[in-house]
């Protein structure tokens, strides 16, 4: 017997410090990929690019508010200055005319590559003398006025080209040299990080240096207007950040409330400090081996894995209510504390019950699921084993807990009270209540479920639509509507990117697009510069061309010389590739508009909405025009409804896969019971309070989400423990009306559930949309299924025997 | 050698006239700021070194108190530029490019001389240029020289020339020789 002792305890005590060691090296993340598919397809495969690492993903909008719109103005053109000495950014864009002569020299010496009005025409007698008669036009306007001096370089007028190609997106007005909102109510900043947006750590480092920014500079202005504007910040990033800080804070806040909650209910039910250590053992062992099973069945654990891991508290403490209140003093009547010849037998199928109920999640293309089912399976089972294995070993000889059987006692006559309504009525009653609850859920059955993954977003509505208010101000692309462009190499993606930008071009005309942005802009593909800087004339050619084409305008070509030398040195010019980008602030905007992954390149054209009042895309007619273009390897994101439909197929796969699991339970209750009339007495609570939980809900305007499914599926699992002890003790009531053990069923039931509400009733405090919603459905259901299960399993009749054999 | 008394006779007298060109600035001033609507056309010849004959533009100008004034060229090629506060929109062929005019003082003296002139602004005026003022109300002339250097760098001096309300002549020349002359012409009656 002790060298047994020994065996269990060494054998729990190696499973825990190897479950310990596994979850201390897991890696651990919080980003948006617990709702991404594990099995993507290509255009899924865009969309988890795009939310991971996308440019839009990169954004950092920051607004100031309050105060004269000069002081935020002085304040954003400081902090925009100290930001970009900072190399987590890429970008800080605030409607500065910074000096940047770099760039525009840069510019200038490529022009003759960088213009998209470049063509061998244009160097034509006549094609010279149509660009120099405009750009002689051109001289009588207020741009003129800035272009005169390039004229004897630059006739053909390539810089108004470049600088139209590169302002093709309309960007907000500013005020004082700084971006403002249309109303004047908001100075506007838009910083790119350096880090891609699932880059959670990055993303908060970046966020604390605009704040520290805005800190300092405010400071530094030192007036009280300037103390009185506020920095107003959003993006995905900032809402990356704050949910990770939110799950993480509900997550340990909640555990330790309902810790707390469960361990005030057990010490004053057992009034014994080792029973109630002992009773949390395998709720510890079963929290730690779920983590480890995860980590190692996954690779990573989602922080959302572990924000779900409260609701195994809530049943795994259950085992040990039933084990010490079940071997207590006031139950024993045999030798051994631990009456396993009755107890375990339906632990074990309450367990078995629960896991087929998890494992349906496995399958799941839902990460975030998966895990959730693979976490709960492993931490039952290790539960429920240290349960039946490990605490009897540890139990000391003089182990006792107060008598609970008065406090069954009262509550068996409550129900007993109950009972004596008939059986008639109860059941006609239930059958009522679940048909009502039908009817709700029928008549809502259009607007039941929330389809869009925003539900599950914990970004609360007002910031969303804060969000949404900043992106119409800064007039920028909502990057929701993006071409993407596929392809092997950088080449074949910019020269896709020409093509596409070519067919979006005519839409920007039609109204459909207010514009797009395109890597091309930045960089043409070597193809086409080749073919620009073919068409650049030799010295001769084009001197003759010139006399020819000024003839008859107000510019001679004698003053042309320099745009004879210019384009002679162009046509032997190396080309441009990303490289000579480098120290200019085209490789920012290059960079964002290009993802690179080991095999494939993807150029981005994130469109902009023709009025930004009214910031829908008419998609259907620009995917028309792409089709019409006619390249497989461009397609149009629009990665809102692409979220949306990816969280449809989550939620269409989540039903069926639940539905399964309960087929699967009815399967393993009929194959252990033995009777199709117990199955449908320990199933008919269980469902009645799914559907009486789903109805009130509804009712109460709640769309149900994923993680109300999940929570169903909890209560058919904690449920599915009372609904069988029920049944069990129906079936040892031989002739003895309550049983001895009866009021301490009873008892630990009611314990069990208390703890169980307490525990998920906490969570629907919380603000994090999937735990309040598991907290809503779990925590009344729990308790409606411990109600119609008391007074649904009938009693037999006196002397009646067994019908069945026991579960053993 | 002068006599003292001569020489403050004289200095007396200079007073004078500055006073009473300041009046007249005033006088020209209060009746310009009358006025709250305006439309004209007008035709401007650009004399640029770069080019051996001038370029001539020609369209409308309309102006509305206190701020708005709207340059609406029709030819040789259709473009609109709309200041309104301190916002400068141009409008060229399908896009509108819109210029803080903060952000870029060289533009500023080409229609802030206009749009101040039109509202009788003289603070306006003022703050960006020395105003001299010469004539009579009925046939005046106002030169005004930047004060900023970051002006003077683009415009050395503006030149306008009107009768009573009505500006006649605009000329606006430029740091680098180069200068613009508008001449203004009342509609005619529909």
């Amino acid at each position: 017997m002790s060298a047994r002792r020994a065996r269990v305890i060494g054998a729990w005590l190696l499973c825990v410090a190897l479950a310990a060691i596994v979850v201390a090296h897991a890696r651990y993340i919080a980003d948006l990929s617990a709702f991404l598919p594990a099995k993507p397809t290509p255009m899924q495969r865009l969309l988890v690019d795009q939310l991971r690492e996308g440019p839009g993903s990169r954004l950092i909008l920051a607004a100031l508010e309050h105060g004269g719109i000069k002081t935020r103005a002085e304040l954003s053109i400081a902090m925009a200055h100290r930001l970009r000495q900072d190399p987590d950014f890429l970008s800080v864009s605030n409607g500065e005319q910074i000096s940047e002569q770099h760039d525009r020299n840069f510019l200038f010496e490529h022009r003759y590559i960088l213009s998209d009005a470049v063509t061998a025409e244009r160097f034509t007698a006549d094609g010279l003398k149509r660009a120099i008669g405009e750009t002689i036009e051109n001289l009588a306007s207020p741009e003129g006025l800035i272009l005169k001096s390039l004229v004897p370089r630059d006739p053909t007028g390539e810089m108004l080209e470049i600088v139209d190609q590169l302002a093709r997106t309309a960007a907000p007005q500013s005020r004082d040299g700084a971006w403002i909102s249309a109303d004047g109510e908001r100075t506007l900043l838009v910083a790119q990080t350096a880090a891609a947006g699932s880059d959670t750590d990055a993303q908060e480092r970046a966020l604390d240096a605009i704040r520290s920014a805005f800190t300092a500079v405010s400071r530094a202005a030192g007036t009280p207007e300037a103390a009185s504007v506020r920095l107003m910040l959003s993006g995905p990033g900032v809402f990356a950040v704050a949910a990770r800080s939110k799950i993480e804070r509900a997550a340990v806040r909640l555990s330790i409330a309902s810790s707390m909650g469960i361990i005030v209910v057990l010490l004053a039910v057992y009034r014994s400090l080792p029973a109630l250590i002992l009773g949390l053992l395998p709720v510890a062992t079963g929290a730690l081996v779920g983590i480890a099973a995860v980590a190692l069945g996954f690779g990573v654990v989602h922080g959302i894995t572990l924000g779900f891991g409260i609701t195994l508290i809530g049943e795994s403490v259950d085992y040990s209510i039933y084990f010490f209140i079940q071997s207590s003093p006031g139950a024993a009547s045999g030798s051994m504390p631990w009456r396993q010849q009755r107890l375990w037998p339906t632990i074990r199928l309450g367990m078995l019950t629960s896991v087929c109920g998890f494992a349906s999640l496995l399958p799941s293309g839902f990460p975030g699921l998966a895990q959730l089912g693979a976490y709960s399976i492993s931490g039952l089972i290790a539960a429920a084993a240290v349960t039946r294995f490990v605490l009897p070993e540890l139990l000391p000889g003089d182990f006792a807990i107060r008598d609970v059987t008065p406090l069954g006692l009262r509550i068996a006559g409550v129900q007993e009270r109950v009972r004596r309504l008939g059986a008639a009525l109860l059941w006609g009653t239930a059958f009522g209540l679940a048909g009502i609850a039908l009817l709700v859920l029928y008549h809502q059955r259009e607007s039941l479920w929330d389809r869009e993954l925003s539900s599950l977003s914990p970004v609360p509505l007002a910031e969303q639509r804060y969000d949404a208010k900043l992106r119409g101000d800064l007039g920028a692309a909502s990057v929701l509507d993006l071409v993407v462009v596929s392809g092997p190499d950088l080449e074949s993606v910019l020269r896709g990117a020409e093509r596409a930008g070519r067919t979006l071009e005519p839409l920007i005309d039609a109204k459909v697009i207010g514009g797009f942005d395109s890597p091309a802009n930045y960089l043409p593909s070597l193809a086409t510069q080749e073919l620009r800087r073919g068409s650049l004339p030799d010295a001769p050619a084009l001197r003759e061309n010139l006399r020819q084409g000024t003839a008859g305008l107000a510019l001679n070509s004698a003053q042309l010389a320099p745009f004879v030398n210019d384009v002679e040195t162009a046509r032997h010019a190396a080309l441009i590739t990303p490289q000579d980008l480098k120290g200019t602030s085209l490789a920012a905007g290059f960079g964002a508009l290009i993802l690179h992954q080991s095999d494939r390149w993807n150029a981005l054209l994130p469109l902009h909405a023709a009025d930004p009042a009214a910031p829908d895309i008419d998609v259907p007619r620009v995917k028309n025009a792409l089709a019409a273009a006619n390249s497989s390897a461009t397609q149009l994101l629009d990665l809102k409804k692409e979220s949306d439909a990816l969280y449809g197929s989550y939620l269409r796969e989540a039903i069926r896969l639940s539905l399964a699991g309960f087929a699967v339970i009815v399967v393993l209750l009929l194959a252990v019971l033995r009777s199709a009339a117990r199955v449908a007495r320990v199933l008919a609570p269980l469902i009645l309070a799914v559907l009486a939980v789903a109805a009130a809900l509804t009712l109460c305007g709640q769309r149900l989400t994923i993680l109300h499914l999940v929570g169903m599926l909890l209560i058919v699992a904690v449920g599915s423990n009372y609904a069988l002890f029920f049944d069990a003790h129906r079936q040892d009531g031989n002739g003895a009306g309550l049983s001895q053990t009866a009021p301490l069923t009873l008892a630990s039931l009611c314990i069990a559930n208390l703890s169980t509400v307490i525990g998920f009733g906490l969570l629907s405090f919380s603000q994090v949309p999937v735990l309040e919603a598991l907290g809503t459905t779990v925590a009344p259901g729990a308790f409606l299924a411990l109600l119609f299960a008391a007074v649904l399993t009938p009693h037999l009749p006196r002397g009646d025997a067994p019908a069945a054999p026991h579960a053993q | 050698m002068m006599r003292p008394g001569l020489c403050m006779a004289l200095l007396a007298l200079l007073g004078t006239a500055a006073h009473a060109a300041s009046d007249d600035l005033d006088d020209l001033m209060h009746l310009l700021a009358g006025r709250q609507h305006g439309q004209v056309n007008f035709v401007e010849q650009h004399f640029l070194a770069v080019l051996s004959r001038p370029v001539e533009s020609s369209g409308e100008l309309i102006y509305d108190a206190p701020d708005r004034l709207e340059k609406r060229t029709l030819q040789p090629r259709p473009e609109s530029l709309v200041l309104a506060g301190d916002v400068l929109t141009v409008r060229r062929g399908r896009r509108d490019h819109v210029l803080d005019l903060k952000a870029y003082p060289q533009v500023l003296p080409f229609v802030e001389s206009i749009r101040a002139t039109l509202a009788g602004d003289r603070s306006a005026l003022e703050r960006i240029f020395r105003v001299d003022f010469a004539g009579s109300l009925a046939r005046w002339t106002l030169v005004l020289v930047p004060r900023e250097s970051q002006v003077a760098k683009t415009v050395s001096q503006v030149r306008i020339d009107g009768s009573r309300d009505n500006l006649l002549h605009v000329e606006i020349r430029e740091a680098d020789g180069d200068r613009s002359l508008m001449t203004l012409r009342d509609q005619p009656a529909p």
